[in-house]
């Protein structure tokens, strides 16, 4: 918890190195180009939360043609996040096992709450918006990550000084 | 769009796209609350390498398709950006979705591959997300009935 100086030294600026940063990174990359190449469609992981309440609510916002067209793809596409994490996870690890985290019940499900609502107003999230919207240069997606970047990071330090933890 | 099911390889290459999507975000530790907190509390600033990663891919991706290639195989869609309405809620969106991934170190696709690997701690916040996404909508469908349809 040193301050100033270790910042100047790289391997406390990426104290797990950045390799598995970089090829997490490309792979995310990789997923997303097989899925437009072969279709067009520009995937995001958060959509899936609306088009998938479409199969049990019959509130006007779930079931717009667009989420009712694409539901059954987006179920596919989630599934297929599930199986290649638990792949990594469970069997191509250098560590393979269940891993837990330790982060308090009540801080996910509040800011899940928080992400829902955000993601869904905000038209995107990390992967829509951050990935696909940064990778097409859009200038709304681009607002909408400086936006969530500063309000994330200065919560996450509020949290923190508040002596939350983890 | 694209009409669902036009090809017979159109589920299984979702599949697979979503697989290296998933293997992607395991491998990087987003996946990992954890990690997200070290970097939005700046003690690791390797996520940037994971957005900044991924986005060159996608815009390689994008600018050579959009401008090379004609339309995609299985949908016979064009190719297109992804290039959005810019309105006030994207902002305020933003804001939201930014205090809740602050608070919860944990985003939407991150969440289902924490899932992935065995995480199960974490559908308190796929159902917080969940609850989220129905509350705005349960609002935004109330208010549109109140004014015009969107």
């Amino acid at each position: 918890m040193d301050t100033l100086t270790p910042l100047l030294v790289s391997d406390s600026l990426f104290p797990r190195g950045i390799l598995p940063y970089l090829a997490g990174g490309l792979l995310v990359g990789l997923g997303a180009a097989v899925i437009y190449l072969a279709t067009g469609i520009i995937a995001g992981a958060s959509t899936f939360l609306e088009s998938t309440l479409s199969y049990v609510s019959s509130v006007e916002r779930f079931n717009r043609f667009k989420y009712v067209q694409s539901r059954d793809w987006r179920v596919v596409f989630t599934l297929g996040i599930v199986v290649g994490a638990a792949v990594w996870g469970l069997v191509l690890a250098p560590d393979p096992g269940i891993w837990t985290t330790d982060v308090q019940w009540w801080r996910l499900l509040g800011g899940g709450v928080l992400v829902g609502i955000g993601t869904r107003l905000g038209k995107g999230c990390t992967s829509g918006h951050g990935v696909c919207g940064v990778g097409s240069l859009s200038n709304t997606s681009l607002v909408n990550v400086a936006t969530f970047m500063v309000f994330a990071i200065g919560t996450a330090q509020l949290v923190q000084a508040a002596g939350v933890s983890p | 769009m694209s009409d669902d099911a036009q090809s017979p390889l159109f589920l299984p290459v979702i599949f697979v796209g979503g697989l290296v999507f998933g293997l992607g975000l395991a491998v990087s530790g987003m996946a990992r609350p954890e990690v997200v907190l070290d970097f939005l509390q700046f003690e690791d600033f390797g996520l940037v390498f994971v957005m900044g990663g991924a986005a060159v891919v996608t815009g390689v991706t994008f600018a050579v398709a959009t401008r090379y290639l004609d339309h995609a195989p299985l949908t016979a869609s064009e190719y297109t950006r992804r290039v959005k309405e810019f309105d006030r809620n994207v902002v305020v969106g933003g804001a939201i979705f930014g205090v809740g991934w602050g608070v919860s170190g944990i985003c939407p696709g991150a969440a289902y591959a924490s899932f992935g690997v065995g995480n199960y701690i974490i559908l308190w916040a796929i159902a917080g997300m969940f609850l989220g996404a129905y509350a705005q909508g349960y609002v935004r469908s109330r208010l549109s009935s109140t004014t015009e349809g969107n």
